[in-house]
């Protein structure tokens, strides 16, 4: 999965024409949808800041619902109980509390690897839910908190649809720079050497415990912005909304779309989020069409679908380069060296 | 609650056994698929579920004497382990030991369980019956003790003995231990792998299902237990150790022990109580107490 930083580089550009029409079409679009295209924006930047962990660093974290409740639970309690509060004060408390947590769970957490990461990190998220779930008096239980006034954003009103949606593109925005910076950084290259082969990055000297940490930290901090954004588009918020599956969604937009790069998260962020709400309108039974979606990723695009579209085209970009010249066998030697 | 009282506190213990017996069938299948197949079988407590879906339609059908019990028992765990192993044979032998696609996988089969048991049962609450002589409670000295705990503590100790002895004692176990170690070798002395392991999912997923149809009379039966077993399961195995079955006995005690006793103290936050000694355990030890890592 060598993603070089010119590939990296492309791959940015296509994917920011692609945004930028996104964003000129959106507004005309009717509520509904313009509803779906701003949770997928929120559950992109949720996909982006857990592929930060799990396809750079190659720690498969199931625990990222945990920073998303947080970010979710500040905005609502703050948002309900602070009259008047700035947007920027949800933004702190959001972003300051999911960097709290990841750096406690942290600590416990980059001890583990594999298999037991995973099922650490799963049951982080579950204890979290259900401290949400029965702590009555801070989180309102079962029956959550509605979030009545949304805050203005330097004195423009954001509660209606539209205004909402360019205000989540823009934090979007703002979150995919600041993490594209960091995996073309020399931080973001050390993440990808100690998933490729830990034992000779720390022979090389460099501290990996500190890096997977610091990898750790900054992915949760990321991830509970999306839940403030979310908190502030439904102006609701619930235990549903971050029980375990709101984490496996996560891990399945980043490998459905592909990990390891910043724009196949949002592709499978999308995916999922439209899937989720389209199919809904026609069918109920939603889980059997996610856990389909599962199987069939894992038999049929192992490396997400961006990862597909980009061998399939190198495919036949190969192709057509070697028609004239070779015969039929060699040709598919060629074919299966790509 | 006095939990310090003496009464309170048999009770609570006998409590905690029981939930420990229940934890210990739930999760000694999660630890023994993981030991030998290194899989995390994220779809463990929805198999758990199915178990006790399938013992409600037993007994729809048989009634509820207490012969029909066992019925189900074996019904429930054979009917989802062919399944499980249907699973295996199709699905997971494909991923090799690719962790997160096993667990995309494993996660899918139970979203698709999850809503398929909506479809066939309702989304009702059940609780599954307790044959007459297990409804009741047997006092002594003051203190009255269900006799249904009693058996939960009952199955989940035959089943620690057979397993017990049939790892330690006999061929089949030898040849499990066998492809633990030394896959490789153990195909070479002509012991056919794929079959060991498609049995072994299967075993742990019987276990587990015949845990969700005694379990089904404790803790209901109805969507969404699975999601709210599935920690306790980790817990288990976190704490004692992946594919260890000493590991899986201990592991059972402490969640067991630390959930009853941590809600009689501290009601509001009982989660954490859970958290609280799989934290000590991984600062100490990441691979749990018996895991092998």
């Amino acid at each position: 999965m060598g993603s070089s930083s010119f590939i990296e580089r492309r791959r940015m550009k296509y994917a920011l024409v692609v945004l930028a029409a996104v964003a000129v079409v959106t507004p005309f679009l009717d509520d509904y949808y313009q509803t779906i295209v701003t949770r997928s924006f929120i559950f992109a930047i949720m996909a982006i800041s857990l592929d930060i962990l799990m396809g750079y660093t190659g720690l498969s974290s199931l625990g990222h619902g945990a920073y998303f409740a947080f970010g979710a639970y500040s905005a609502a309690i703050l948002a309900t109980k602070v009259p008047g509060v700035s947007i920027f004060v949800l933004f702190a408390a959001a972003l300051g509390l999911s960097c709290l947590l990841a750096a406690f769970l942290g600590l416990l957490a980059i001890r583990a690897v594999g298999v037991y990461f995973l099922m650490i990190t799963l049951s982080f998220a579950m204890v979290v839910w259900g401290l949400v779930y029965r702590w009555h008096t801070v989180t309102g239980g079962d029956n959550g908190i509605a979030v009545l006034n949304i805050p203005t954003f330097l004195g423009m009103p954001i509660g209606e649809s539209t205004p909402f949606f360019f205000f989540t593109f823009g934090v979007f925005l703002c979150v995919l720079s600041v993490l594209y910076i960091l995996v073309q950084s020399p931080f973001g290259k050390s993440l990808i050497g100690i998933r490729e082969r830990e034992a000779r990055m720390k022979m090389l000297g460099y501290n990996t415990w500190l890096h997977k940490y610091l990898a750790f930290v900054i992915s949760g901090t990321f991830a509970g912005i999306s839940g403030m954004l979310w908190t502030l588009q439904n102006r609701f918020v619930g235990p549903t909304d971050v029980e375990l599956v709101t984490s496996v969604e996560a891990l399945l937009m980043v490998a459905l779309g592909g990990p390891s790069t910043l724009v196949g998260p949002i592709f499978g962020a999308f995916i999922i989020t439209f899937l989720r709400y389209w199919v809904s309108l026609y069918v109920e039974r939603w889980y059997i069409i996610l856990g389909a979606t599962y199987i069939v990723t894992v038999l049929y695009a192992r490396e997400g679908v961006l990862g597909k579209f980009e061998a399939i085209m190198a495919r036949r970009r190969s192709r057509a380069n070697s028609e004239p010249a070779l015969p039929q066998s060699q040709k598919q030697t060629t074919e299966s060296h790509t | 609650m006095n939990v310090f009282h003496l009464r309170n506190f048999v009770e609570l213990c006998y409590n905690s056994l029981s939930y420990a017996a229940l934890l210990f069938l739930l999760a000694s299948g999660l630890s023994i698929i993981f030991g030998v197949m290194r899989i995390v079988n994220l779809a463990h407590a929805a198999f758990f579920l199915l178990g006790g879906y399938i013992a409600l339609s037993v007994y729809r059908v048989l009634g509820t004497a207490l012969w029909t019990l066992p019925v189900a028992m074996v019904v429930g765990g054979g009917v989802v382990a062919a399944l499980a192993m249907f699973i295996e044979r199709y699905f997971l032998r494909r991923l090799g030991q690719d962790t997160l696609a096993q667990v995309l996988v494993t996660v899918g089969f139970a979203f698709i369980l999850f809503d398929t048991n909506i479809l066939i049962w309702t989304g009702d609450n059940y609780m599954l019956h307790r044959p007459w002589p297990l409804d009741d409670s047997t006092v002594i000295g003051g203190i009255s003790f269900p006799r249904y705990r009693a058996f939960m503590i009952l199955s989940a100790v035959m089943v620690w003995a057979i397993l017990y002895f049939a790892i330690e004692r006999t061929r089949a176990g030898a040849i499990v231990r066998a492809t633990v170690d030394d896959p490789q070798m153990a195909r070479g002395v002509g012991i056919n792998t794929n079959i060991v392991q498609m049995s072994i999912y299967g075993l742990g997923v019987f276990l587990s299902a015949m845990g969700g149809v005694v379990g089904g009379a404790f803790l209901g039966v109805s969507p969404g237990i699975d999601f709210q077993v599935l920690p306790y399961a980790f817990a288990v195995v976190i704490i004692g150790g992946l594919g260890s079955l000493t590991g899986a006995v201990v592991g059972s005690l402490v969640v067991g022990f630390v959930e009853n006793f941590g809600t009689a103290l501290f009601p509001e936050l009982s989660y954490f109580a859970l958290f609280a000694p799989m934290a000590v355990i991984l600062a100490i030890k990441p691979t749990g107490l018996f895991g092998r890592g």
